[in-house]
């Protein structure tokens, strides 16, 4: 049992030295979670709200490509989140080498995630002639929404693959300690969930039947 | 501060766990893609789909993110306070943007 816990366990109520019993590096992370968590509720809530209000909202992810590819960059998600619990895991257990493998394995999840997204970004550029101001349903708000939702989505997978970069390179030369592993992942989880958000409401929502 | 020793055994899930919840998540995403493609009334469909992942969020969060296994005070110090900052904004501004459809001029 760590110090940290054992400090709470008579003192919590004479002000405890660690009343959640966890680093102040965990805990710094999960109150960014909570406060980034809030900026995506907005920018969800915002977005609910001009499609709310807007009578023909475009409908424009034909089955092939945008759904298979936001099915598949879903997976990849998904699975570098397994690959992260992985490598917390042997972190856990004291095998660096196993740990800095899986946060490749993660990196690489993020990569192929950033590739089709910007791909399919790309497709709706070019061939749907979405931008950001402007498009062919008249419905300039959804390409606001869409990139601004999706962009800053985008922006914190690519900050997380740089922050677990600098992680698995720092972990392979000896350094950092577990926590600093978990906190990584706590991060990268956080990314995968406000996802699982965009993914239905954006996408799937306006699926093209 | 606590002083991770490498070779800790700490509580939580096992490998096996972490993979099912893993199979969870897909299938469940697959169920949403499935949904998508089913002609139902928006409400329904919206009502699925935000359904499907509230419970996939607190599947990451409980197990990926291990909040499961950390104290009660840590949940109730963060979560309640973002439930309720959600459900403000949706009571705030959501019957807005209704109001405003209803009072467009019908041409």
């Amino acid at each position: 049992m760590s110090e940290a816990k054992a400090a709470t366990m008579d003192s919590v109520w004479h002000g405890g030295g660690s009343p959640y019993a966890i680093g102040s590096k965990k805990f710094g992370m999960w109150l960014f979670i909570i406060s980034d968590a809030l900026t995506f509720s907005a920018l969800l809530v915002a977005y609910t709200y001009v499609r709310l209000a807007t009578p023909e909202w475009p409908k424009p992810f034909h089955f092939s490509p945008s759904i298979i590819f936001s099915s598949v960059m879903t997976f990849c998600l998904l699975s570098s989140s397994l690959t992260m619990v992985m490598a917390v895991h042997s972190m856990n257990h004291g095998n660096r080498k196993a740990t800095v493998g899986w946060i490749l394995a993660t990196i690489v999840g993020g990569l192929a995630f950033v590739g089709l997204h910007l791909t399919e970004w790309l497709n709706l550029i070019n061939n749907e002639h979405v931008t950001t101001s402007g498009n062919e349903w008249g419905v300039p708000l959804f390409g606001g929404t869409f990139f601004a939702l999706t962009g800053l989505h985008m922006t914190h997978v690519v900050i997380g693959v740089i922050y677990l970069a600098i992680i698995a390179f720092a972990v392979a030369r000896g350094k950092f300690k577990y926590e600093d592993v978990e906190v990584s992942g706590l991060y990268w989880h956080f990314v995968d969930l406000v996802w699982m958000f965009i993914f239905p409401l954006v996408y799937l929502m306006s699926a093209k039947i | 501060m606590s002083d991770h020793s490498e070779a800790v055994e700490h509580v939580g899930g096992t490998t096996i766990t972490f993979s099912y919840v893993w199979i969870a998540l897909l299938v469940m995403t697959g169920i949403e893609v499935f949904l998508a493609y089913e002609q139902l009334p928006t409400l329904i469909m919206l009502t699925a789909l935000l359904g499907l992942s509230i419970v996939k969020a607190a599947l990451i969060i409980a197990y990926f993110m291990h909040l499961k296994f950390e104290k009660l005070s840590l949940f109730l110090t963060l979560f309640p306070m973002l439930v309720l900052c959600i459900i403000l904004m949706l009571i705030i501004f959501m019957p807005d943007s209704v109001r405003s459809l209803n009072m467009r001029v019908v041409q």
